[in-house]
């Protein structure tokens, strides 16, 4: 459970797994939060292809990070969400904020 | 209309308990035989309710939330989730989407989830009080459409 952080020069990828909600949250987001402060990626990418379950805390997750990659004009791409997620973000209104896709939606790779 | 069936709980407003209070009425709302969907709804729904509980009725100290949970013979699972926290002064207003007294990393979503993946959702507030949720679900289960 909890989030694994890959980076290269332009992108930083948190590979999040497990379960998202309030509890589990506050330590994702500090991890996230040390590695984009320190390397101000163009791009930050979560993937979610590894969570079982997220409730709202996850849609906190999403926003908090947009705002945070707004300091340096960063952007946020949510990926290989479930068809479930997917709906929950849509819902939320998170595609105003971030590039969305679903599991089987082609991500590109670089 | 009475319960066929009925549990309660009492848990320590932790936020490590949110994991627990979601699978064990998830688990004994199985008993109406829910589909994966429809027992991911339930997990949700209760997951915003007791992290309700946690960040709003008790802010800064450990008070306990209640949890009952009845099943009846329709299908229907009814969830109420109580504390005897702080109370909620404008419940529409709390209830609005992306409305947050909190800000930063919460949402304001939590209502407008349990409303989205619940049939119903009621809350009852009293300021100093506490507040009771209360939310049902028909449960179609995995024998709807097929037969």
């Amino acid at each position: 459970m909890g989030v694994e952080i890959l980076s290269n020069a332009l992108r930083v990828t948190a590979l999040l797994s497990g379960e998202i909600d309030h509890h589990t949250a506050a330590a994702i987001r500090m991890d996230i939060d040390s590695a984009i402060s320190a390397q101000q990626p163009k791009t930050l990418r979560l993937d979610f292809t590894e969570v079982s379950f997220m409730d709202s805390s996850a849609i906190g997750l999403v926003m908090g990070r947009y705002r945070l990659l707004q300091a340096w004009g960063g952007q946020l791409e949510v990926v290989n969400l479930s068809d479930r997620n997917y709906k929950v973000m849509k819902l939320a209104g998170m595609q105003s904020l971030c590039m969305l896709k679903r599991k089987d939606e082609e991500n590109e790779s670089d | 209309m009475k319960a066929i069936n009925q549990m309660k709980m009492t848990l320590e407003s932790r936020s490590v308990n949110e994991s627990f209070a979601r699978v064990a009425v998830s688990a004994f709302a199985a008993q109406h035989d829910p589909t994966v969907e429809e027992i991911s709804d339930i997990k949700t729904a209760v997951s915003e309710a007791v992290t309700n509980c946690i960040v709003h009725a008790y802010p800064e100290t450990v008070g306990d939330i209640y949890i009952w949970v009845g099943l009846y013979e329709n299908g229907m699972v009814r969830v109420r989730i109580k504390d005897k926290g702080c109370g909620i002064i404008n419940i529409k207003q709390a209830m609005e989407p992306l409305f947050t007294t909190l800000g930063g990393e919460r949402a304001g979503l939590g209502f407008a989830v349990m409303e989205s993946f619940m049939d119903k959702v009621r809350v009852r507030s009293t300021p100093g009080k506490g507040t009771t949720v209360t939310m049902d679900k028909l449960i179609k289960g995995r024998c709807d459409g097929q037969g």
